[in-house]
Formats: structure tokens, sequence, C-alpha cells
């Protein structure tokens, strides 16, 4: 479970984030959807534990994440918004390097990325050298790193930029699966269709505010409108949409 | 402490694969200054070598007016060029570079020594040339020579001992060593040993923090439960492994370069065996997590490969400054300096390479203030590590 207990954040005079609260549950993936520059990133950073709160907390699985950073991070595995990868190593080796330094054995590292590999479809190019990848399989390699540890929670920022079509539904895939492991995912995203087509709960995001926290179907409703992303527009007002 | 070598042997290896890394570090770093120095020192020596044994060459006009003056070069083996020059016709010879040094004997010459009055002789020459400016001065003084030989001639004729007109005898008592002489000859290798210290670490220094910003793998590096000091120092010591590489080479390639520049011929010799490399190799050593932890904090301010580079470039020339400025202000050595990074390398190595004694005082104080701000670097760097603003 992942927790955010009124988190506030400045940067100069800019208020990027203001009051956010909102729990992403274990079983279900929750998406932070907002247009650009809305704080999405700032806020999973600060949930992450790289940025501070200005005031405000972030729990996951009910370790403060500023409190005892290290414990609270055992349990999260992140995709940052830039994944970037080491291209001198090969696939392997970028998922060990990773495992290593969240404390795995060498036998778990091994273990845990012959796992991967197969779940996340790795065996073609595993043992060869980053460089050249494409970036759909980068970002599964990204995942994998994330997920070496076996996190019972998943943070990942705007996963699908920069993906084609084909990936994108790889991806939905694998986090259904993850999902249906019982792990908590929250993941940000500023594209419609990806948030209707895979959440289970939906937050919306807006200047910094939490402008909605609640199933699709329940904020479409609430709206009136047909469609999410009308009903996304209606919460934003028209404005914010435009921006 | 298992984050670090992690972090080390990871940084390592991935370097390793680099080419770029791998040119810089064990191959242009360490070699560019053994190769330049052996190419520029065996070219120098040479060059003053021939000087020496070769006959001064002269051009002379006017000898008709002084037939002894002529013989007293001639049987100094001094190889004459007669002509019949003005003054002006020689000051643009000259200038041309057409003949390097021209004697001029003028029309009055010979009343005037006949009458024991001082007889004038023109030496017409470039000063502003090296290489000529050596010639005049070979010429100054046979011309000289040949003026005291003639005022003793008189002084004896007129029944005068010569010897009241040498007052004072100086002796020249030169106490340089042939391996002090050498010194003085090789003092800037030492620049270039220390050149390739930093240029060992500079491609790793820049990848392991600009590097990791620019492929976008820092932020999830930072997202992991390790503490962000073990990074930085896993990564310091990465680098200080391949800096310690290219000293290794470097000094390997001066001993190389040492069998074949001809010092001897100038009666000098050069300590620069295996043995010296050794120590060289122990006086540098300190200097290598100074270097590291220096360039290491310098390109984690930077956000790209690009800037790093030109950032630490400027890096690679902060060790030239102690050494420009002692050898500016011709500062004799002193125990205090050795407490000045790079400069105490520098001395040390000197004194190495000039056979003189070794107080143990300054290796210690060389080394104990290299490694002491060595550590403040490293501390400054983990500490910026920590902040927010890594992120970018």
């Amino acid at each position: 479970m992942i927790e955010a207990d009124a988190l506030c954040k400045r940067f100069g005079s800019i208020e990027a984030v203001t009051q956010v609260s909102f729990t992403a549950r274990d079983g279900e993936i929750t998406g932070l959807l907002g247009p650009n520059g809305a704080g999405k990133s700032t806020c999973l950073r600060m949930m992450y534990g790289v940025l501070a709160a200005d005031t405000g907390s972030a729990r996951i699985d009910g370790i403060d994440i500023r409190g005892e950073t290290s414990a609270a991070r055992a349990h999260l595995g992140v995709l940052p918004h830039a994944a970037g990868l080491y291209n001198h190593l090969t696939a392997r080796e970028n998922i060990a390097y990773f495992g290593a330094l969240q404390g795995l054995t060498r036998d778990q590292t091994r273990e845990r990325t012959t796992a991967l590999a197969q779940s996340l479809g790795l065996e073609g190019f595993i043992d060869r050298r980053v460089k050249g990848f494409s970036q759909g399989q980068r970002i599964k390699v990204a995942l994998a790193r994330a997920l070496v540890h076996d996190p019972e929670n998943l943070i990942l920022d705007e996963p699908t930029n920069g993906l084609d079509v084909m990936a994108i539904r790889n991806l939905r895939d694998l986090l259904r699966d993850l999902r249906t492991q019982g792990r908590c995912i929250l993941f940000s995203s500023h594209v419609m269709q990806e948030v209707a087509a895979l959440c289970d709960r939906v937050v919306i995001i807006g200047r910094g505010r939490v402008l909605a926290d609640d199933t699709p179907q329940a904020i479409r409703e609430r709206s009136g409108a047909e469609t999410l992303e009308e009903a996304f527009l209606a919460v934003l007002g028209e404005p914010e949409g435009l921006r | 402490m298992r984050t670090l070598v992690i972090v080390f042997v990871k940084e390592f290896l991935e370097n390793l694969r680099d080419r770029r890394t791998l040119f810089s570090a064990l191959l242009f770093g360490p070699l560019f200054g053994p190769v330049l120095f052996g190419a520029v020192v065996s070219r120098m020596l040479n060059q003053s070598v021939i000087e020496a044994d070769e006959p001064l060459r002269l051009t002379v006009s006017g000898a008709d007016h002084a037939p002894g003056l002529i013989r007293y070069l001639e049987s100094q083996g001094a190889k004459l060029d007669f002509t019949t020059l003005s003054e002006s016709a020689a000051r643009s010879a000259v200038r041309s570079g057409q003949t390097p040094v021209v004697v001029i004997v003028p029309l009055e010459f010979a009343p005037r020594f006949r009458a024991a009055l001082p007889a004038p002789v023109l030496l017409v020459a470039d000063s502003a040339d090296s290489q000529t400016r050596k010639v005049a001065g070979r010429a100054r003084q046979l011309l000289s020579g040949y003026g005291s030989a003639i005022a003793q001639r008189r002084l004896e004729i007129r029944g005068v001992s010569p010897l009241l007109v040498v007052p004072v005898a100086i002796n020249d008592i030169d106490v340089a060593t042939p391996a002090g002489r050498a010194g003085a000859v090789l003092g800037f290798m030492t620049y270039f040993v220390l050149f390739a210290v930093l240029m060992g670490g500079l491609y790793l220094a820049i990848d392991s923090t600009a590097g990791e910003r620019e492929r976008g793998s820092l932020e999830a590096l930072l997202s992991l439960p390790v503490a962000r000091g073990s990074l930085v120092g896993g990564k310091i010591l990465a680098t200080c492994a391949y800096m310690s590489a290219s000293l290794a080479i470097s000094l390997m390639a001066f001993v190389v370069v040492f069998r074949f520049v001809p010092l001897e011929r100038l009666g000098m010799s050069a300590n620069l065996g295996v043995a010296t490399a050794i120590e060289f190799f122990a006086i540098c050593m300190p200097f290598v997590p100074l270097g590291a932890a220096l360039m290491t904090l310098v390109a984690s301010f930077t956000r790209s490969y690009r800037e790093a580079q030109t950032y630490l470039t400027t890096v690679l020339l902060v060790p030239t400054l102690p050494i420009a400025f002692a050898s500016i202000y011709s500062l004799k050595t002193q125990s205090s300096m050795m407490w000045i990074p790079s400069l105490s390398q520098h001395l040390l190595m000197t004194s190495v390479l000039k056979d003189e004694p070794i107080a143990m005082w300054d290796v210690v104080s060389s080394a104990g203030s290299s490694l002491g701000i060595a550590i403040v670097l490293g501390l400054l760097t983990a500490r910026h590590w920590r902040r927010e603003t890594m992120l970018g």
C-alpha cells in the first residue's frame, strides 16, 4: 500500500504540489492522471523519497519514506520518468547491479532475473549489451530492474512514454499480471486511454491539487460525461484542460 | 561498505568496455607526456651537443685592416668567410637571416691599433634569435680573448707585469652534479606525470556522474535503499583505480623513453630507472584520490558530458598552477611547500631525479595534505549527492 498524506512542495515561489492525499491499495492499479506540469512527477518523487515534502508525508506499507527511507524502499520498486540503462552492460548485468544494491545475494539475483526474464519476455536479449536496444526493450529491462527485489509496491512515472502500440499493450498485460499477484501499482500518465484501459482507481491532479479520487466509472457518472476524457476535462475545468 | 564495493566493481567493469575511457585513461593520457618529452628533449640535447662540437662560422668584412686578428681567429679554429660589406648591408644580411653573425673591421682599426688606442670592431647579430645569439656569444668571447692577449703583450713590452691588471682571479666551481643538471632539463616531466594521473580518471569521473544523469540512470540509482555516500565512494574509488593504472603506465613509458634520450652526452645522468619509477609512483599515489575526488565533485555539478568535459579540462591545468608559480618566483624548496598538493609531488620527484636527500617529514606532509584534501573533497561530493538538486 502506498499512501500520500497532505503532501506539499514549493519550488521558490511556485507551489508545485498542495495538500495531496490519496491511497493506492494492494491488488489495484491506481492511475495518477493530470496534464503536463500538473505536479505528477513531483508527487511521485516525494513518494519514493528523492524529494523531501515541505509538509505532509508518504508511507510505503505504513513505513514513512523520509523517516526510514531504506526500510520503506525495500518494499518499493521505482521506474522513474527517465529510466536510463547502462549501455556498456548487458541487460542481465543491469538488473544484477540493482539486485546487488538492493541487498540480494548473487544466487537470489540470478533466480529473480531468470523469473523476470520469463515473465517480462526478456529471454531473447538478456545477455546482449543494452546499447542499441529498442525503447520497448529498454522499458522492459528497466521494469525488471525495478522488480528485482520482488517489491510489493511499484511506482511508475509515465511508463508508456515513447512506446509503440504493441509495446504499450505488452506493458498493460504486464501490469495486470502484477496486479493479479496482489501488488500495489501506482503509475502516472497524461494519456486518458491509458488510464481508462487499466486503472481500478484514478486520482486526477491539476495545478498541484487532487481534483478527483475515485473509480473511473464513478468519476464519469458524477460529472455526467459520456467518456472518461470528457469527465477529465470537466473535472479540470476548461482553462486547465486547454493549458 | 558492501554498496561501495558493488559500485566500484560495476564502474570498473563498465568503463573497461568503453573505448573512449580506455583510450584516454590507458593510452593517450599516460603516453602523451613520455612521447612528447622524449622527442623534445632528445632534439634539444642533440642540438646543444652539435653546437658545442661544431667550429664557429663567422662572416668577416674588412679582413685586410686586421691581419693579426684574422690569424688569431683562425688559430682558434674559427671558419671565416671573407666578404666586403658596408655596415648597413651587414645589418640587412643578418636581419634577413642570410648570415648569422657578421664581424666588420672598419678602416680606422689599423691606425688606432697602431696608436694603442681602442680599435673598433663591429659585431652584427640578432639577439632575438636564440640560435645566432649563441654564435654571437662565442664570437664575442673570441674577440675579447684576442683583446686580452694583445693587452698582455703591450704591457710586457713596456716592462709591466701583466699580472698587475688581474687583481682578482675568479675560479668557477660548479657543484652541480650531472644528475642535478639533468634535473633542470627534466623539470617539466613531473607535470606530465601529474597530467597522466588526471587523464586516467577524467572520463570515468564524467561517466559516473554527468554520464549517469545524461543517460537518465541517475534517478533510478538514487531511488535505491543505499547510502549516497557509499555510491560516491565507489565511484571515486573506481576513478582512482584507472588513475593509478594510468600513472603506472606513464612511469613505465618514461623509463623506456629515458633509455633513448642521450642525456649522457651532456655529462648528465638521469636517474629514471625502475627503482626511481617506483619511488615516483609512491610519491604520486596520494595525489590520485585528490584528483579523483576533485574531478568527481566538479563533474557532479554538470548536467551533460559536454559540460563536464569543459570544466574538467580546466581542472587538468590546476596542478600546473603551483608548479608554475614556484618556478616563476624561483622559490627555494621549503618544508612548508610540502603542504601544497602537486607542488609537493613536483618537488619530491625533482629531488629524486637530482639524487638529493629527501626528508621523511616532507614525504609525510605531502601525502598527508593530499589525502586530507581528498577526504574533504570526497565528503563535499557526498554532501552534494544527498541534495535534492542532484536530481536536476
